[in-house]
């Protein structure tokens, strides 16, 4: 009754966790749904990781389409009568999650940071107004979809020694009228701003990108450093990877420490730090909505401020 | 070409104060406007009909006030527009299915063009939910789009990748903040904009006996307490202070 897709494994791993315990809860059963080639390896992990069982809809699909996909996921439901679908909410989770509601007439609910059952019925949080409140939703007809982010939810232990059936279907689907052209990976430096003890954040107040060093230099002197920017920086201008943008559309960071460093302070932007612990603000106009945001906030150049914070910051750790 | 542009009147979330004593958000007596990329879709739209000419229709699912907003997108170029009142019960479903049956009834379009995601609920599902509902295609998270006369590209911002999609006619597409810097309309357009329609349809008219799927059972304030402590007067002394304060919180590491 429950069904879990998601194209990142990992993703789905913390699915399983939270769909096996909703099916245990509706007395159902948990399924992990696996989209073109058949891997027994990967259907058994999913098993391992708490999925009752696993259906492989055989396609020979290439690379992700929503309408494609929405498709196979309608059959699969059809097939499998499956009511609840947890879906990963990455780009391509998402889009195809909300695709899939239209073709299914069905409620959909999005990026949730909390599921349960209250009344018997399926009840879920997610984050809205920026950040500012936090709406509590409630399913009312079936199916339901459902999307959640990475690190919502804590994967199961492993347990090799669980079983489950493997079913494999081939599903056929009809072309859709987009295509891919190209796919340009970007990029990625491999930070984990969602991990980091500590950020040290650029917006826009660099005039440069060599002029991110400033930040780097103090990053390096601070433990648990990493960096990250506001929106424009990596969206715009692309000076750093996505992997480091902060925000509603970016990541959800809470480290002890975030250093933020030439950005306005925008609702979006605070959206993703506000559950940090210590913020500090430097910017230049002393109006700057950020000081409302931060404990600390100096008001200067930053290309002033930085070196000397560095320098009184290696003085007192030393 | 036939464009329709959905926009969303939304409340300015950076306005939005939390009652202590409830703690629910206040959300009466917030000013309104357009969501931020909602004018890029339309932007995007207009630089489509620049080059093709055609027609744009702007849609909204909104109260009353929402027709103050439909002549800011008059103005800035869109041709007509249409206001469908909030039904009583709401939610995405009931919200996508009347965009999509208004587009229905508007009846002749190439291109749907949606924001990415409203700036106040921010769900991003209203877009691809109509293409699903019309069952056309989509392209997501359009940073480009390069429409021409039988077919669209678009490069879609991915995050740790970039697809260049292509399509026929029709299309739904949602657009970035990236994609485009929306006009501002010139004081001509503003007057203009009054004579442009703005249509109204009743619910009724499009479809009845909708049932939302999704209960708003509470909506919880999070508030934001911080110690807002600003130096700013001598630099040296600023930094001294704030390394300070720092290392007392225990955050230097
Ligand atoms: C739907 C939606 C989603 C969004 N999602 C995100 C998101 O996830 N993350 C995000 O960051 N934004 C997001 N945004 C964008 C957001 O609204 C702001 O536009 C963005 O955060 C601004 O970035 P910034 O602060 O770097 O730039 P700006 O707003 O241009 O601010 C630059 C700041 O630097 C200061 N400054 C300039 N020079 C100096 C100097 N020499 N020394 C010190 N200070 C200086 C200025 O005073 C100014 O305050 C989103 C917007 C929308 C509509
Ligand atoms: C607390 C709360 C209060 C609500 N109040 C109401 C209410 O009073 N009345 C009501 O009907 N619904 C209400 N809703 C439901 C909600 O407004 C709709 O579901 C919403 O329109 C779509 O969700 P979204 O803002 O996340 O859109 P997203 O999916 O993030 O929007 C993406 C894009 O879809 C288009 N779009 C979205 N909504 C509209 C719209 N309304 N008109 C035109 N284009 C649109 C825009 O192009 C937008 O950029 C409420 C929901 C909550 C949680």
């Amino acid at each position: 009754m429950v069904l879990v897709y998601s194209d990142n494994k990992k993703l789905t791993f913390e699915l399983l966790s939270k769909g096996s315990e909703l099916a245990k809860d509706l007395g159902k059963k948990s399924t992990a749904l696996i989209i073109g080639k058949n891997d027994d390896l990967l259907a058994n992990e999913y098993i391992s990781y708490g999925a009752d069982n696993v259906f492989v809809a055989e396609s020979d699909i290439d690379s992700f389409k929503a309408e494609e996909y929405a498709e196979i996921l309608e059959k699969v439901i059809n097939e499998t009568g499956k009511d609840t679908i947890l879906i990963g909410s990455n780009k391509n989770g998402k889009e195809l999650a909300s695709r899939l509601a239209g073709k299914l007439n069905a409620g959909c609910i999005v990026d949730c940071t909390n599921i349960y059952l209250k009344d018997n019925k399926i009840t879920t949080e997610r984050v809205v107004y920026s950040g500012n409140a936090i709406s509590v939703e409630q399913f009312n007809s079936k199916p339901r979809i459902l999307t959640i982010s990475s690190k919502v939810f804590e994967p199961l232990k492993k347990d090799a020694n669980r079983k489950g059936e493997i079913v494999k279907k081939k599903i056929e689907t009809g072309k859709s009228s987009s295509k891919i052209l190209k796919i340009k990976e970007a990029v990625t430096e491999d930070v984990n701003v969602e991990d980091a003890d500590i950020i040290v954040s650029c917006g826009r107040g660099f005039k440069n990108k060599g002029d991110i060093k400033l930040a780097n230099e103090l990053a390096d002197v601070l433990k648990g450093r990493t960096i990250g920017c506001s929106r424009p920086i990596a969206a715009d201008l692309k000076w750093m990877s996505e992997d480091h943008w902060i925000g509603l559309s970016g990541h959800k960071v809470k480290p002890k420490l975030y250093i933020a460093t030439g950005i306005s302070g925008q609702i979006q932007h605070i959206a993703g730090m506000r559950d940090s612990g210590v913020i500090v603000a430097i910017n230049k106009d002393p109006d700057a909505l950020i000081f409302k945001s931060a404990d600390y906030g100096i008001v200067g150049d930053l290309y002033e401020v930085l070196p000397k914070l560095t320098s009184a910051i290696k003085d007192k750790m030393s | 070409m036939n464009i329709i542009v959905c926009a969303k009147q939304v409340v300015d979330a950076s306005e939005i104060k939390i009652d202590s004593s409830s703690n629910k958000p206040i959300l009466e007596g917030i000013p309104k406007k357009i969501s931020d990329i909602d004018k890029n879709a339309l932007e995007e739209a207009i630089k489509i009909k620049e080059k093709h000419n055609g027609k744009i229709t702007v849609v909204t699912v909104g109260s009353a006030d929402a027709k103050e907003r439909i002549k800011e997108l008059l103005a800035m170029g869109a041709d007509e527009g249409v206001l469908i009142p909030y039904p009583d019960k709401y939610d995405y479903h009931i919200v996508s299915t009347l965009l999509a049956e208004a587009i229905k009834k508007i009846g002749e379009y190439d291109i749907i063009l949606c924001g990415e995601a409203s700036t106040d609920l921010f769900s991003g599902q209203i877009g691809p939910k109509i293409a699903g509902l019309l069952d056309i295609s989509q392209i997501t998270y359009a940073q480009s789009v390069n429409a021409e006369k039988d077919k669209v590209t678009a490069e879609r911002n991915m995050g740790e990748k970039s697809v260049t999609s292509e399509s026929s006619y029709p299309v739904l597409i949602t657009v970035t903040k990236e994609i485009n810097e929306p006009r501002l309309p010139s004081l001509m357009q503003i007057l203009g904009a009054a004579n442009k329609p703005i249509n109204e349809w009743d619910i009724e008219s499009l479809v009845v006996g909708l049932e939302p799927k999704i209960k708003t059972v509470e909506l919880k304030g999070v508030s934001m307490d911080r110690k807002n402590i600003v130096f700013e007067n001598n630099l040296d002394d600023s930094v001294g202070k704030l390394v300070d304060n720092l290392a007392k919180d225990g955050v230097l590491g």
